[in-house]
């Protein structure tokens, strides 16, 4: 199920003194089983960029793609892309509400249209997705840890069978451990279950570490588009973007202007032994 | 002089059913002692749910302990009287910059804390000044706080609390929102703050390599104060930290492992200036 934009351009507030673009003639093809890290400084325009590609908010000129269908067209049935693209949003966790975990998790399936029993084997495999155990699915989600809650929240999205995942910074205000978990997990979805992930961060070590490939996002424009390595080639313009790069970039930088020769390109700490090892070695 | 002293301070969420009867009782801080010495930059850190928050509240008297007792600059926080002043020498501020800012307007918003104490007009002017130069802040002070990004949101909020001339500044995640420019704003504008106006800041966070310039870290787990320490007397115990849900900064990491492999290299690096230096004697 690729994703395609085709001159995505989104204008809030137009013909009022407030008019801003915040998405610009972004043109741009996701394919299947991609894992996409989305970066950009607060206000760039990525949340409304993942609103557009996921049909929520309709975009003032250009059009999305999915599967090869127009789903701004006029005759398309948007609620049919609603269980195939998943968006689990910033502090997911403040969206639970049920009485127990497992009724929170069946929300959206029952919400599809599917019958009790289907329902609840939706929930089950969702829940064993996100490697929670039994014992919790019948406490209240709110008595659970921060990394769990979230877990849940993700759960809840999983159980509608999305094929494409988007998260809106899923790691924010978690513990290194729980940040690890869930990027462990999100990691898993794509490479196992072959789900096509859009994660966006602002933690330039984590995009490092697992992402294929990173969209840069500057003033609602599609800044860059490469791999992780080629990105934070880019050190001047990511800087200017309000961003920066990852800890051991910076690191292998000025070991090199101390008059080391390493070569610069590290972007995760195995990386950097390699490099520094063969040098000094 | 102790800015703060907790001596087994302990705290107690009561869940209560319909009918007002005792459910469960969750201890979220267990009979932490501790001091803090005034013009220090603490960290304290510790995995979701370490009573991190918890504890923080009872700095400025949001929260009373259960048992034992918390002295802010020497008042009691159960002193009902001293509230106001207690509120005055320990500010807070949030994770979300959205939840704090009131005003329409950035020196407005600024002007509350000072406003709501009784300092006069002509001074709360000054003061508002003074603390939007001295986070950075001042050539916005006519701008709505809407139209600023997350880490000058967080920086005006810092701004708002500095207005009230504090002792101490207590901040819980600040920059867990922020964007990279953002967080290193904050962090920029609370060194300056420490370095040169001598505030005690006392910055709960789960970024690693935020700590590395406090003078003193204190771990948290399940309530408990059970690491304390200088970074690098804390970043040495690796293995301790993981079983915390905690990890070392990534250059510590990286310093780590090329020891581990042999290059001569000091124990515990914390910043890319000591790993190059020790680096280049290689």
């Amino acid at each position: 199920m690729p994703i395609i934009a085709d001159h995505l351009t989104f204008v809030y507030g137009a013909k009022t003194p407030l008019q801003t673009t915040a998405v610009d003639d972004i043109s741009v093809k996701i394919e299947d089983g991609q894992f996409i890290g989305l970066i950009g400084h607060t206000g760039s325009g990525k949340t409304t960029f993942l609103q557009l590609l996921s049909g929520l908010i309709k975009p003032s000129s250009g059009t999305v793609y999915i599967n090869g269908e127009d789903i701004y067209a006029k005759d398309f049935d948007l609620h049919s892309i609603r269980g195939k693209v998943g968006i689990v949003f910033q502090y997911p966790e403040h969206q639970l509400f049920e009485e127990t975990v497992f009724k929170d998790v069946c929300f959206g399936p029952k919400n599809m249209g599917l019958d009790q029993k289907e329902t609840e084997l939706k929930a089950y495999e969702a829940l064993k997705l996100v490697g929670l155990e039994d014992e919790v699915f019948y406490q209240s989600p709110f008595d659970l840890s921060g990394g769990q809650k979230r877990r849940v929240a993700i759960a809840g999205v999983l159980s509608m069978k999305p094929q494409v995942l988007i998260l809106d910074e899923p790691t924010a205000g978690l513990d290194p451990a729980g940040r690890k978990e869930i990027l462990g997990l999100i990691e898993k979805l794509c490479r196992e279950n072959k789900m096509t992930i859009i994660l966006v961060s602002h933690s330039m070590d984590d995009v490092a570490e697992y992402v294929d490939r990173i969209l840069v996002i500057n003033n609602g424009k599609l800044a860059i588009d490469a791999t992780p390595k080629e990105v934070f080639k880019h050190r001047e313009e990511l800087e200017e973007f309000g961003l920066s790069l990852p800890q051991v970039t910076k690191a292998m930088i000025s070991i090199k202007e101390s008059g080391i020769p390493v070569k610069t390109d590290a972007i995760t700490v195995d990386e950097a032994i390699e490099e520094i090892m063969r040098v000094l070695y | 002089m102790k800015i703060i002293k907790a001596e087994e301070v302990t705290f107690e969420y009561i869940r209560r059913d319909e009918d007002g009867n005792v459910e469960g009782i969750n201890r979220a801080v267990d009979k932490v002692s501790l001091d803090v010495k005034e013009g220090d930059f603490i960290c304290v850190l510790g995995s979701n749910g370490s009573g991190k928050s918890t504890f923080a509240k009872h700095l400025n008297s949001i929260l009373l302990p259960t048992e034992g007792t918390v002295w802010i600059d020497g008042m009691d926080s159960k002193d009902e009287d001293k509230l106001l002043q207690i509120r005055q020498t320990a500010g807070m501020v949030f994770q979300n910059p959205d939840n704090q800012i009131i005003g329409q307007v950035v020196d407005e918003d600024v002007a509350f804390g000072p406003e709501n104490m009784g300092v006069p007009t002509e001074q709360i002017k000054e003061r508002v000044e003074e603390s939007l130069k001295t986070v950075g802040m001042y050539d916005f002070r006519k701008k709505s706080p809407n139209h600023l990004s997350g880490g000058q949101k967080q920086r005006v909020s810092i701004a708002g609390v500095l207005a009230m001339h504090p002792k101490c500044i207590v901040l819980d995640e600040p920059t867990a929102m922020l964007d990279p420019l953002g967080r290193k704003e904050v962090i920029r504008a609370l060194r300056a703050l420490n370095e040169v106006e001598g505030i005690t800041i006392i910055l709960i966070t789960h970024y690693m390599e935020e700590t590395v310039y406090a003078d003193r870290i204190f771990v948290m787990n399940k309530g408990k104060i059970v690491m304390d320490g200088s970074p690098r007397e804390i970043f040495k115990r690796v293995e301790e930290l993981e079983e915390y849900k905690l990890e070392v900064p990534k250059i510590t990491l990286l310093a780590h492992e090329l020891r581990k492999r042999g290059l001569r290299i000091p124990d515990c690096v914390l910043t890319v200036k000591e790993l190059t230096d020790a680096l280049k004697k290689c």
